[in-house]
C-alpha cells in the first residue's frame, strides 16, 4: 500500500526571529520540501505616501529616514536628489563630497547588519557581536555629525543640516584603518567557514534573466553576475569622479547566483566603499553647506524619477509636482519590495531550513517594503 | 541608445492610434501617453524589439489625477466625481541603457488597465499595490488582492484624494 | 577569611520575605519576547549586542511567547499587526510585562495625523507598564526603561499586582 501524503500549510511570521521584522510567509510544504512560498506583507504599512502628500517638501525628509531605517542616509540622498532635479539647483562641492562619504559609511553599516543577521539566522552568533561593534563605530561618526544614531534627517534639499565636526576626518581615517583588518577577520570567521558554506552554497540560485525580469537590483542582481550599479550606470552626484569596482557573484564555492554569492558581494562592496571614502575624505573642499538651501521650496509643475544605489539596491523616488508647497504624489520604488517578490521562485524545491538562509541573503527591510 | 522622440516614432509606426501622444512639458523626462487597453501588447513590443530591449520595469505607480469635479456627498463630505486615474511605467534597458516613461489614463468610475504581468514579472506586486491604494483593476492579473492593507479593509482606497478614514477597525479606534 | 565565611559558617540559611525573593528572581531574569516591529527593533538589537549588552540585566530574547516574561513593543503598530500582537500577548504566561518602546508605540509618533493604517498607541490594545520616549530611543533610554520596569517589579506583592 502506498503511503498517503498531504501538503501542509505552515505560517512563518509575523512574529518569527528570522523574518527581519513583521513578514509573514505562507509555506506550502510536503514533508520538509517546499512547494510554494507566498509572502504576505503590509504589517508595517505606515502610509508614507499619504504623509508625503500632506507635508511640504522639506518636511518629507524625516519620513524618508523611516523607510529603510538601516540606510537612512541613502534614503535622504535619493529624495533630495529628486527634488533638486525638479528645482534645477546647483549644489556646492563640499556638500557633494560630504554626502558621498556619508552614503558610503551608511552602506558599510547597513551591510554589516545584513551580514550579521544573515549569519545569526543560520547559527553563527559570534560574528553578529563583532559586526555590531564595528557598526557602533560608524554610528558614533554619524552621531558626532548630526546628533542622531539611526534616523538622521541629515541631507537637506540643497545642502546639509550640519557641517561636519572638526574631528570627523581624523576619526573616519581611524575607522578605515580599524575596519580593513575586520573584513579579513570576518572572512576567516564566517565567509569561508565550512558550515556557513554548506548552508548557503547552491541554495536559492537566481538565474540572471529571472533576476532582471523580476526587477531585482543591488546585491541580489549583482550576486547573479550582472555588474549593474546605479552609481556607474546612471551616475548621480559626483560618483563619476571616483574609482571603484562593481563586485559580482562568481560562483566561488557553488553556482553563480546562490545565497553565498549574494552574501559575498556585500563583503566585497564594503571594501569598495572604503576605497571611495578614502578618495573623498582628503579632498573635501572648503565651503558653506547651507549656502544653496532655497528659502522657499516650491518646484515647478512636472514629474521626476530619480534613483540612487542604496545598500539594498535601486531606490527610486517618483515625484509629481503640481506647483504647490507640498508634493502631489510621491511614489517610492523600494528595492526590498521588488527583491522580496523573487522569494517564491527561489524557495521552490528547497527545505524549510533553507528559507531562512534565502531570506537572509535577500536582506530585506520591512520598513521600505510596506512603507 | 535612443531618445524619447525616436522611441515615440517607433511606437507610432507600429501601433498607430493606440499611442496617444508625447508629453514634453515636464522638465526632466518625456512621457509617452498610451491607451490603457493596449499596454500589454506595447510592453511586449518594447521588451522584445532589438532596438529597444526594455527588459526592466523600474517602477509602476498609480496616481490620482484629481481632475474631476468636486461634489458634496449626501452627508456633506467632499467627493471627486469624474476625471481619471493614471498609471506610470518607468522602463529601463539594462542592455542599451536608455529609459522611457509610459503613462496610461483610465476613468475614475471604472478604472481598468491591462496587466503587464506576463511582460515584466515584477509588475505583479506593483499592480497589486496600485489596486490596493487606488482601486485600479488590472485585467488578466492572476492574483489581484490587496497587498499592504488588510484583506478585509472595506473603507476604500487610501491614496485617492477623497479618501475618508473609518472611525473603527475591528473595535480599535483609528483616528488619534 | 572574608565576611561571607562568617555569615555562612553555621548553616546555609538566608531569611527573606517571600515577596522579596520572588520579586528578586523575577526582575533579575526578564526574558523578552524576541520580536521586532520597525526602526526601534534595530536599536533593540543594538542594545542586545556587544556595545550595550542587555544580558547584564538578565534580559535575553526568547522566541516563543509561552516562555517570555516581557514584550518590548519596538516600533509602529499598524492595524493589521495589532490583532497579532494582542494574540501574542494573550499567549504569554502571567506575570507578564510590557515596555512600549518609541513614540510610535506610545502614541503613533510621527504618524499620528495622517496614518490611516497606524494604531495610535499600543495601549489601546494591551496594557503598558513602561513607556520609553524617543524616535527611536537610544539604547541607554531602553536600558533606563528596563530599570524602571525592574523597580516596578521590586515593589510588587504576591497578593496583589501593583498597577
Amino acid at each position: 500500500m502506498a503511503l498517503k501524503t498531504e501538503t501542509m500549510v505552515l505560517n512563518m511570521g509575523p512574529q518569527h526571529p528570522s523574518t527581519h521584522g513583521v513578514l509573514r510567509l505562507e509555506l506550502e510544504i510536503e514533508g520538509e520540501l517546499i512547494l510554494s512560498v507566498k509572502p504576505h506583507i503590509g504589517y508595517l504599512h505606515r502610509c508614507f505616501e499619504k504623509h508625503a502628500e500632506a507635508m511640504t517638501y522639506p518636511q518629507v525628509i524625516p519620513y524618508t529616514d523611516r523607510l529603510d531605517y538601516l540606510a537612512a542616509m541613502g534614503n535622504n540622498f535619493g529624495y533630495v536628489i529628486a527634488v533638486e532635479k525638479l528645482l534645477g539647483i546647483q549644489i556646492p562641492e563640499r556638500v557633494e563630497y560630504i554626502r558621498i562619504i556619508m552614503a558610503e559609511l551608511q552602506r558599510i553599516a547597513s551591510h554589516l547588519v545584513a551580514i550579521a543577521t544573515n549569519g545569526a539566522d543560520i547559527g553563527a552568533l559570534t560574528p553578529f557581536l563583532y559586526l555590531f561593534r564595528d557598526r557602533e563605530y560608524i554610528l558614533s561618526l554619524f552621531e558626532m555629525t548630526c546628533g542622531a544614531r539611526m534616523l538622521y534627517n541629515y541631507m537637506w534639499i540643497g545642502g546639509l543640516s550640519h557641517d561636519i565636526h572638526p574631528d570627523f576626518v581624523r576619526k573616519t581615517k581611524e575607522f578605515i584603518i580599524h575596519f580593513r583588518p575586520t573584513i579579513i577577520e570576518l572572512n576567516n570567521l564566517l565567509t569561508f567557514n565550512k558550515i556557513f558554506i554548506e548552508r548557503t552554497a547552491n541554495i536559492g540560485i537566481l538565474p540572471i534573466d529571472t533576476a532582471i525580469n523580476f526587477g531585482a537590483s543591488g546585491p541580489v542582481l549583482r550576486g547573479s553576475g550582472l555588474p549593474f550599479d546605479v552609481r556607474r550606470e546612471d551616475p548621480y552626484s559626483i560618483y563619476n569622479r571616483f574609482d571603484f569596482e562593481i563586485p559580482t557573484g562568481k560562483g566561488l564555492v557553488g553556482t553563480v547566483g546562490d545565497c553565498w554569492d549574494r552574501y559575498y558581494v556585500r563583503v566585497l562592496e564594503m571594501e569598495q566603499s572604503l576605497r571611495i571614502i578614502e578618495q573623498a575624505i582628503d579632498n573635501i573642499p572648503e565651503g558653506d553647506v547651507h549656502s544653496a538651501i532655497p528659502k522657499r521650496i516650491k518646484p515647478p509643475k512636472g514629474t521626476v524619477y530619480a534613483r540612487v544605489e542604496n545598500p539594498r539596491g535601486e531606490l527610486g523616488y517618483f515625484i509629481i509636482s503640481d506647483g504647490n508647497l507640498n508634493p502631489f504624489r510621491v511614489k517610492v520604488r523600494a528595492p526590498s519590495f521588488v527583491n522580496l517578490e523573487v522569494m517564491g521562485e527561489l524557495c521552490k524545491g528547497h527545505l524549510v531550513a533553507d528559507v531562512i538562509a534565502i531570506l537572509g541573503s535577500l536582506d530585506i527591510v520591512l520598513g521600505e517594503i510596506d512603507r | 541608445m535612443k531618445n524619447p522622440e525616436e522611441i515615440f516614432e517607433l511606437l507610432k509606426n507600429e501601433f498607430g492610434d493606440t499611442i496617444l501622444g508625447l508629453d514634453k512639458d515636464t522638465p526632466t523626462e518625456s512621457i509617452i501617453l498610451v491607451d490603457s487597453m493596449n499596454i500589454n501588447k506595447i510592453g511586449a513590443f518594447l521588451r522584445n524589439n532589438n532596438d529597444l530591449k526594455f527588459d526592466s520595469l523600474m517602477v509602476l505607480s498609480g496616481v490620482d489625477d484629481t481632475n474631476g469635479t468636486k461634489v458634496k456627498d449626501e452627508d456633506g463630505t467632499d467627493m471627486i466625481s469624474g476625471g481619471t486615474l493614471s498609471v506610470y511605467y518607468h522602463l529601463h534597458s539594462t542592455n542599451l541603457k536608455h529609459k522611457i516613461t509610459l503613462k496610461v489614463s483610465t476613468p475614475r468610475e471604472n478604472p481598468q488597465v491591462e496587466s503587464t504581468y506576463n511582460v515584466w514579472r515584477t509588475s505583479d506586486w506593483h499592480e497589486r499595490e496600485a489596486y490596493d491604494m487606488f482601486g485600479i483593476i488590472f485585467l488578466n492579473h492572476p492574483d489581484l488582492r490587496r497587498i499592504l492593507m488588510p484583506y478585509d479593509w472595506e473603507a476604500g482606497y487610501p491614496l485617492r484624494k477623497d479618501y475618508k478614514n473609518p472611525e473603527f477597525y475591528k473595535g480599535m479606534k483609528v483616528p488619534y | 577569611m572574608g565576611l561571607l565565611d562568617k555569615e555562612f559558617s553555621d548553616g546555609n540559611i538566608v531569611i527573606a520575605r517571600v515577596d522579596d525573593l520572588m520579586n528578586w528572581a523575577r526582575l533579575s531574569s526578564i526574558w523578552q519576547l524576541g520580536f521586532g516591529l520597525a526602526c526601534c527593533a534595530i536599536e533593540m538589537m543594538a542594545t542586545s549586542a556587544s556595545h550595550y549588552d542587555f544580558d547584564r540585566f538578565g534580559v535575553i530574547p526568547r522566541n516563543t511567547p509561552r516562555q517570555a516574561d516581557a514584550i518590548i513593543i519596538s516600533g509602529t503598530v499598524t492595524l493589521k499587526m495589532a490583532t497579532r500582537i494582542k494574540r501574542l500577548y494573550e499567549q504569554m504566561p502571567d506575570p507578564k510585562y510590557i515596555i512600549s518602546m518609541g513614540s510610535c508605540a506610545n502614541c503613533g509618533g510621527p504618524y499620528w495625523e495622517h496614518g490611516y493604517h497606524v494604531l495610535k498607541g499600543i495601549d489601546r490594545v494591551i496594557p503598558v507598564d513602561v513607556y520609553v520616549p524617543g524616535c527611536p530611543p537610544r539604547p541607554e533610554a531602553l536600558l533606563e526603561g528596563l530599570l524602571k520596569l525592574q523597580e516596578k517589579i521590586r515593589n510588587e506583592s504576591l497578593r496583589k499586582k501593583i498597577a
